[in-house]
């Protein structure tokens, strides 16, 4: 934004920033604590992974193809999303949610995928409760689920707001921010069907 | 256990009838906080208190509001402090103490937790608070409201801690609350839950106010002030936030996996199925270690500008002061296993975080050295902040030499779980951090309120705490190596009483420092008149927070001051630069003041009360209120407001009317005493 | 503030850079999951190749979607990347590290 470039007496450029461009930095600073957050859980997991304490182990539990599709859906929900944002840097409104729409259906979709994974395992015996690696691995894709369902409820709010106040700065903003969260929530993904799903089933 | 679908666990028997020490504090808080709501009702401050402060999101108010909140937890954490020192003084052989067991470990537990959490962190957080956007020459925080936010939720987690007292009991669990003992198994009543809520939501705020700082220390500095000329005192706050942010989502993690371990039957770190409570050891520390040198590095910038205003000279070894800060921002995420040397680890694996240990202990003896050689042929002025500040370098060597003592493997073995780690970590934290912001806060008073502490009750104070802490602490070191551990609430050793006794008379005279401290401002607030700072600049300092009125207008800076050098100030004051702007001005954004951050701070208290007695109504319902109330916050366009020119020009010549000396006059004194 | 508000987002964003970091993205998922799903590779080589793609993928999100790149704007966004990564490497190996060795050293039988 306004990046007016202030020369002081002694010729070094110093930037002064806008208030919205500063919370657009300090949201990627929040996207770094965030990285530092699943890091632990994926530790955590790393852990845990062998103390399957008589339950099942990955090997017995994991469908890649299921998990494929999950990520395929998370990734072309990741895609329109940028093309939403294309759109709010045209300043238009009615293209910006049309994209905004399958973006939250594909995420949508994700998050349901994963409460019928999440039910069918616990359905079956295989909740948390059962045992270390079965805690483990709810806990880092459950919080990854988390973000995602924030981020759709984040995405229905902005929504409403891009309705009703049309593309105000506050509103770019935030819709920058979300769209950061959410292409980084696809990054976190990759992490976890390498580390969780590919590596689990070998 | 059973759960109503109303009150959850909560029933009348959680309040500690039986207990008369509990119930008598919980008495005579009720009087008194009764006192003070009809005191103010009388006085119709309620108001007052509401619009100026509880909704600001003025840096300096919220700065205020952590100190006073960190003193008050202060006298709670010290109370507890006296309690255990009196106790263990008694509790040999035959002698039974006056505590029992399971009231003794939460006293020792809400000790460490409150000392830590919710008085160094928030004291330092005040003072970085006030003193940084004034340092940088900025007119607020990048997120002015979320500031706010932060300081509600730290409160609303402290007063999780208070209430444990009235309802319900505390953990037993120690601070640090290691796993199986605090699993549900072996600590079914809530005091564990309280612990782990209030540490989990008061963490969420700090982490924010590391974002918040970070960011404005980054992009709000004024033009000129290159990351090389910002005083040290935002230096070190700049790495603190680093550390911050970066190391508090490790303790969300291990919380939500413990609480997930109570709340849903998961086994993280349980004893049984596949569960793996060294893990809970290792999370802890990773976010555990950081978190000594968050709260003492901001000590460390405080020590630095004081040293160098009352030497009268520049700080010796800016930038390698600078880089030794830096080089901590990496070594101290390397350390972490020194805490648990003996959990069974390898030579290999304690060899590297011994040595590393010994590492971190290089950068801050260069700190120390620096600051003898800013003081090393100074004009040095001893005033009670530098007296706290020399308290520290000796304290904190010899607390030092203790540590690299621990560093090593095999002695740990020895000295692991003692009273000798006891008076390890109190040497480094009470000179480290607490002196520090005593320190600080003595210097910067008169730039908060426009008047200086007295200073004969400050340095009673600071003799009292010092001679106190010497008296307390270092028989435990004796102890340490006579073999006696720490946490006992009992004990059959004779030979151990006399030096518990020393240390019950050294915690009385810390008594007598706390006591001085508060003579001390009482005193101060009698004669502000005489005590009156009339310069802005009461102590010859060298940063942008002392070329502005004190107390300063609430916009700050009435214009954007340039920087030419790395003591600001100091320059400007050499070369008859006036600091004060002058008319025409250019009209001012500021924030508008938002209540919004009180009501996230009370659904949080709520939520958090909620979640410990399993009130599962409440919980959704704070949570859905919280998020609410941030739709709220952000389809809200109308959070800023301007200051015309003339109103400018009118608050300046407000501020400035406390101002009777201008800093020209100062310069010249300057120019004749050099 | 409306002004520079319209002139900050024209620059960075085109369909090309979604285009192709999505083709990327997509390729290296199925290879991926191929790998494993084919069982055309085992032992360490399958563990080295999910890796690498998870890692590439990562890079190729991190440009073309989250527009990270070495411009003096994002010099901060970058260094703070920097150091997250060596934080986590820090945190993930350092744990391994330390459990396993405890693990092999406590439970010799397990």
């Amino acid at each position: 934004m306004s990046d007016t470039t202030v020369i002081n007496p002694h010729g070094e450029a110093e930037h002064s920033h806008s208030p919205l461009d500063n919370q657009l930095f300090g949201f990627w600073l929040y996207l770094m604590t965030d990285c530092i957050l699943f890091a632990s859980l994926f530790a955590t997991y790393a852990v845990l992974k062998n103390n399957n304490a008589g339950g099942p182990t990955g090997h017995e539990i994991f469908e890649l193809r299921y998990v494929f599709l999950e990520t395929m859906l998370l990734l072309f929900s990741s895609f329109f999303n940028g093309f939403a944002m294309i759109n709010l840097s045209l300043n238009k409104v009615k293209q910006t949610v049309l994209w905004l729409i399958p973006t939250m259906i594909f995420g949508l979709g994700f998050i349901l995928m994963e409460i019928n994974e999440f039910s069918r395992l616990i359905i079956e015996g295989n909740g948390p409760d059962r045992s270390g690696f079965l805690s483990g691995f709810f806990g880092l894709v459950g919080t990854h689920g988390l973000h995602v369902s924030v981020g759709l409820i984040w995405m229905t709010v902005m929504v409403i707001q891009l309705l009703q106040k049309g593309i105000t700065p506050g509103v770019r903003s935030r819709l920058l921010r979300l769209s950061l969260f959410w292409h980084f929530l696809d990054v976190v993904w990759i992490g976890v069907f390498t580390v969780v799903y590919l590596m689990g089933v070998m | 256990m059973t759960t109503s679908a109303l009150f959850g666990r909560l029933t009348l028997d959680a309040i500690p009838y039986q207990n008369p020490i509990i119930m008598t504090t919980v008495g005579t808080v009720t009087v008194l906080g009764v006192l003070l709501v009809a005191w103010l009702t009388y006085q119709r401050r309620w108001a007052y208190l509401w619009n100026e402060w509880f909704t600001s999101v003025d840096h300096k108010r919220i700065g205020i509001m952590y100190i006073i909140f960190s003193v008050i937890m202060m006298l709670r954490g010290f109370a507890d402090a006296i309690m255990m020192r009196t106790h263990q003084a008694l509790a040999q052989g035959l002698g039974q103490g006056y505590l029992p067991p399971e009231h003794y470990d939460q006293i020792f537990s809400a000790h460490g937790t409150i000392m830590i959490i919710f008085v160094a962190m928030p004291f330092f957080i005040g003072l970085m608070n006030y003193v940084v956007p004034l340092q940088i020459g900025a007119r607020d925080v990048a997120y002015p409201f979320l500031n706010s936010v932060s300081f509600w939720l730290t409160v609303a987690s402290g007063l999780m801690v208070m209430v444990s007292l009235a309802v319900g009991d505390f953990s037993q669990a120690g601070w640090s609350g290691y796993p199986p003992y605090s699993e549900l198994k072996f600590s079914p009543s809530t005091g564990v839950d309280y612990w782990m809520w209030s540490l989990q939501l008061g963490g969420i705020g700090t982490l924010v106010t590391g974002i918040n700082f970070f960011v404005t220390i980054l992009r709000m500095r004024a033009p000129g002030m290159s990351l090389m000329k910002m005083p040290i005192f935002t230096w070190t706050i700049f790495v603190t936030t680093v550390l911050i942010m970066f190391s508090f989502p490790v303790l969300t993690v291990t919380l939500a996996l413990l609480a997930m371990d109570r709340y849903l039957d998961m086994h993280f770190f349980t004893n049984e199925l596949g569960g793996n409570q060294m893990m809970f050891a290792n999370l802890f520390w990773i976010w555990g270690h950081p978190e000594v040198y968050i709260v003492v590095l901001p000590a460390f910038g405080i020590f630095s500008e004081v040293v160098s205003t009352f030497s009268h000279k520049r700080l010796f070894g800016y930038a390698s002061m600078v880089y030794a800060t830096i080089a901590i921002a990496i070594l101290s995420f390397v350390v972490w296993l020194h805490h648990f040397f003996t959990m069974g680890s390898g030579a290999n694996v304690n060899a590297f975080f011994g040595i590393a240990t010994m590492v971190i202990a290089v950068p801050t003896g260069v700190k120390v050295f620096n600051w003898l050689f800013t003081m090393y042929r100074g004009r040095i002025e001893f005033t009670t902040a530098m007296m706290w500040s020399i308290g520290f370098i000796i304290t904190f060597a010899v607390g030092g030499m203790t540590g690299v003592l621990l560093a090593v493997p095999g002695a740990d073995y020895m000295l692991h779980n003692s009273e000798f780690l006891v008076a390890h970590f109190h040497n480094m934290l009470i000179p480290g951090a607490l002196f520090g912001y005593f320190a600080g806060y003595n210097y910067w008073f008169p730039k908060m309120f426009g008047f200086r502490l007295d200073e004969k009750w400050g340095k009673r104070s600071f003799w009292s705490w010092i001679v106190g802490f010497y008296l307390a602490f270092m028989p435990l070191y004796a102890l340490g190596f006579m073999g006696m551990p720490r946490r006992m609430s009992h004990y059959d050793n004779p030979y151990w009483q006399p030096y518990l006794i020393i240390a019950l008379l050294g915690t009385f005279l810390v008594a007598f420092g706390i006591f001085s401290q508060i003579m001390q401002l009482a005193v101060s607030i009698r004669q502000r008149h005489a005590l009156r700072d009339t310069t802005g600049d009461v102590w010859g300092s060298h940063s942008l927070e002392w070329s502005i009125p004190s107390p300063p207008a609430f916009y700050n800076f009435a214009k954007t001051p340039v920087v030419e050098d790395l003591y600001a100030f100091t320059y400007m004051k050499e070369n008859g630069i006036n600091p004060r702007a002058s008319a025409p001005f250019a009209p001012i954004h500021m924030p508008r003041n938002s209540s919004i951050g009180v009501f996230i701070g009370l659904f949080t208290f709520t939520l958090g009360f909620g979640l410990v007695w399993h009130v599962w109504w409440l919980v959704v319902g704070s949570l859905f209120a919280i998020m609410s109330l941030l739709v709220m916050r952000s389809s809200d366009d109308n959070v800023d407001y301007e200051l015309s020119p003339q109103q400018v020009a009118l608050y300046e010549a407000q501020a400035y009317q406390s101002v009777s000396q201008p800093v020209d006059q100062r310069t010249q004194d300057l120019a004749t005493q050099g | 503030m409306s002004h520079s508000d319209t002139q900050h987002d024209v620059h960075p964003l085109s369909a090309k850079s979604y285009v192709v970091g999505f083709s990327l993205s997509l390729l290296l998922t199925i290879a991926a999951f191929g790998a494993v799903m084919s069982g055309a590779l085992t032992g360490v080589t399958e563990i080295v190749a999910v890796v690498l793609c998870a890692v590439l993928q990562i890079y190729v999100q991190l440009h073309y979607f989250l527009h990270l790149d070495g411009s003096s704007e994002q010099r901060w966004n970058v260094m703070s990347f920097a150091y997250t990564v060596v934080i986590i490497a820090l945190i993930v190996v350092g744990s391994l590290w330390i459990t396993y060795n405890m693990h092999k050293l406590m439970m010799p039988g397990a």
